[in-house]
């Protein structure tokens, strides 16, 4: 009898033990810090997407900004969580949802961020701003983290889109650099006369193809046509967004994109440029390290590498120091973080420092102005830099511009337009259907 | 003595077994893991697909609104299509792997190393059959091409890029990586034949053909039902070198319906419309194993 109970007894505990393991969950993770005065101990969570391994520099900058901080603020301890791109926006999102983002996070502009501030999730930096930071960013920026008038994150990546070009390739042609499009139409021609492939282009990625699309939306039909066209006050059916996609559709049939370029990625359509297999290359500024600085890459042909700017079309509205780009990630102060104050002040810590080291130590342009005259870097650098300080405008990229829905409308039918599978009117017109359905 | 304490042994294991709150505590951890870890889920997402939702905001009730505008959706429909024709073309390649390894189940050298390399790809993890295979119908500079190209082809396909074959191009490591496991599994199911059985019958006259279609494949129908339930299941909710290669394009010529849920749930943040489009596939892989019982089901059960 007292062996069957005992036995009994055994099941139920090892049974309670099964029931507990399985569900426990982890609630030490979320749980930040007490609110505090001065004297207390607090903790930021401070989650970002450098890891050691695939950003080695930026990750290194972000530590020795933070351990400064934390010297300069003995009560606050920063910790970090470090995730790569894809994995970040998945668990963002499923913090998001359990209401347990951490203190300090990285986010996207406009259509990424929309979500998180309509939840309430993320805490309105203008105060930040407005305390003397407002004024060391480049102008424009900030406003792509805005909803209502309210900036809810701070850039801290620019971006604008050259158009990359093998100096050798074209030196053997005789090729200069296009000034109007007819001039890069017929550099087309001859490099396809030629046998090279004029253009690297990896439209899998959607985004890609995309870029060369608003830059001939710009050229033809001016900075607005496109700006107005998503946000509404304006229609894409408009005669120079449809000419636009024509025009592209036109480059396809010249063969001037890499073969096969709608199934393949980023990657490796950068492969075809590096490998100088194709002439030209239209990519953001991000990619900068790679043509001057990045000793992975030969020397030889990162010294065959320059840029140019996107030519203009003649009767076009658009001019010629109008960009594609764009601010990158952001930081975000969580609304819920039990340590706001200091969140905000390890963010205004982290943009200051981040401006003046990012160029010189990672190659990545910041949203925060850099004097060039008394640093030293690659002349590509100096030259995008001083590109920059021309622009006459810089157009958002068109999938951050627009919410989540519309956006992957617009890169499926940018791929279409590319495989001519949809035609430049009905392309018009389904943009215009789901940016009205979506508005 | 040994003997004696076994029946004791089996006794109180009966007495204990015939005690049905005994029966209950034994079968309540696995039925608590698999009530959270799969049926929760499931009413989960049947919940969700009521909801207009983006998966971080709050929800709002829609009754069967996603349903509507589903049944309306032609991507779904093409993704759909796509989906039943890999179920197609998995179930005859099946025919292919029971072929193979009828030959191999036979007594011919090397069938141990022989299977062991059909195996291969079952062991290397899908993004890697991807990346191999990305290599393989690279336009330029691939394999295939190349060796086209070497044929004397002028202008080689673009596999992945062209909407007419992409999908078809993508169906083939699809069927190449499950190869290794189908063969296994009749490999085993072949072997498992007893002897006397094989030997009555040559002994009887029967030839290498009549050996193979009237006596193995009728003693293993129940191994051949289960693979072409797992196949068309498996096909249905297909998902990992899709996403790798083309992640559903070009224009959507290689959307399957589990990439497009993950489209629409992960890319679009319409969390609401991608537990829909789970839902009808759950739904769809249901229906689809019901009929496939129904139309292969026979009530002798062969025994041997």
């Amino acid at each position: 009898m007292f062996k069957k109970a005992y036995s009994l007894l055994c099941i139920a505990v090892l049974v309670v033990a099964l029931a507990l393991t399985g569900c426990s969950s982890s609630t030490k993770e979320g749980a930040s810090s007490e609110t505090g005065s001065k004297d207390k101990k607090v903790t930021i969570t401070f989650m970002h997407l450098w890891t050691a391994g695939s950003s080695k520099q930026h990750n290194m900058i972000v530590n020795d900004i933070i351990k400064e901080f934390e010297k300069q603020n003995p009560n606050v301890t920063v910790k970090q969580e470090i995730l790569e791109n894809e994995q970040y926006k998945n668990k963002l999102k499923v913090l998001a949802a359990s209401n347990e983002l951490p203190d300090v996070g990285m986010t996207w502009a406009a259509g990424f961020l929309e979500p998180y501030v309509k939840g309430n999730l993320f805490a309105p930096l203008d105060d930040v701003l407005d305390s003397g930071l407002k004024d060391q960013f480049v102008s424009g920026t900030t406003e792509a983290y805005a909803v209502n008038n309210k900036t809810y994150a701070l850039p801290l990546e620019l971006n604008i889109t050259p158009v990359y070009y093998n100096k050798e390739i074209f030196g053997k042609y005789h090729l200069d650099v296009p000034k109007t499009y007819e001039d890069f139409k017929n550099v087309v021609q001859t490099l396809v006369k030629n046998g090279v492939a004029p253009i690297a282009l990896g439209n899998k990625d959607r985004w890609t193809g995309s870029m060369w699309y608003m830059y001939l939306a710009d050229r033809i039909g001016g900075a607005d046509t496109l700006k107005n066209a998503i946000n509404g006050s304006g229609t894409f059916e408009d005669p120079s967004l449809i000419k636009a996609a024509e025009e592209i559709q036109n480059l396809v049939k010249m063969k001037a994109f890499i073969k096969g370029f709608n199934g393949l990625s980023n990657d490796e359509a950068k492969a075809e440029f590096t490998n100088e297999k194709a002439a030209m290359y239209l990519m953001g500024t991000w990619d900068l390290p790679q043509f001057t600085t990045n000793e992975d890459i030969p020397k030889e042909f990162r010294n065959k590498v320059g840029f140019f700017k996107f030519p203009v079309v003649e009767g076009g509205k658009g001019n010629i120091d109008s960009w594609v780009g764009g601010p990158g990630v952001g930081l975000f102060v969580s609304e819920n973080s039990k340590a706001k104050e200091e969140a905000k002040k390890f963010v205004k810590f982290f943009i200051e420092k981040w401006g003046e080291q990012s160029v010189t130590k990672a190659g990545v342009i910041p949203a925060t102005k850099v004097d060039t005259s008394n640093i030293n870097l690659p002349q590509m650098y100096i030259d995008v830099l001083n590109e920059l300080n021309k622009a006459s405008n810089i157009t958002l990229f068109a999938d951050v511009q627009m919410n989540p829905e519309a956006a992957q409308t617009h890169l499926n039918l940018i791929q279409s337009l590319f495989g001519e599978g949809v035609t430049p009117k009905d392309f018009a017109k389904q943009h215009q259907e789901v940016l009205s359905k979506t508005q | 003595m040994s003997f004696l304490s076994n029946t004791k042994g089996v006794d109180s294991m009966n007495k204990m077994m015939s005690d049905k709150r005994v029966i209950t505590l034994y079968i309540l951890p696995s039925l608590l893991l698999i009530m959270i870890l799969v049926y929760i889920p499931i009413v989960m997402t049947g919940y969700y697909s009521l909801m207009k939702w983006d998966g971080i905001g709050s929800m709002k009730f829609i009754a069967l609104d996603n349903y509507q505008e589903l049944i309306k959706d032609t991507m779904f429909w093409k993704s759909v299509y796509h989906s039943f024709l890999l179920a197609v073309f998995s179930v005859i390649s099946l025919a292919g792997y029971l072929i193979i390894s009828l030959v191999l189940s036979g007594k011919i050298k090397g069938a141990n190393l022989l299977r062991k390399i059909y195996l291969i790809p079952m062991l290397l993890s899908s993004v890697a059959i991807a990346q191999l295979w990305l290599r393989i119908y690279h336009p330029s500079n691939g394999m295939l091409n190349h060796f086209l190209m070497f044929l004397g082809m002028e202008d080689p396909p673009n596999w992945l890029a062209d909407p007419s074959i992409a999908l078809y191009a993508i169906f083939v490591p699809i069927i190449w990586q499950y190869a290794g496991f189908y063969i296994l599994i009749y490999y085993a199911a072949l072997k498992n034949i007893p002897s006397s059985i094989i030997e009555a019958a040559i002994i009887d006259g029967a030839n290498p053909w009549q050996l193979a279609y009237k006596i193995k494949l009728p003693l293993i129908a129940g191994v051949i039902k289960v693979t072409i339930v797992l196949a068309v299941v498996g096909s249905l909710k297909y998902f990992d070198l899709i996403y790798v290669m083309t992640g559903g394009g070009p224009n959507g010529a290689s959307e399957v319906i589990a990439s497009y849920m993950y489209q629409k749930a992960f890319r679009s943040f319409n969390f609401g419309y991608g537990s829909t489009i789970a839902f009808a596939l759950l739904l769809l892989c249901v229906i689809a194993t019901w009929v496939i019982r129904k139309f292969t089901h026979s009530d002798e059960e062969i025994q041997y």
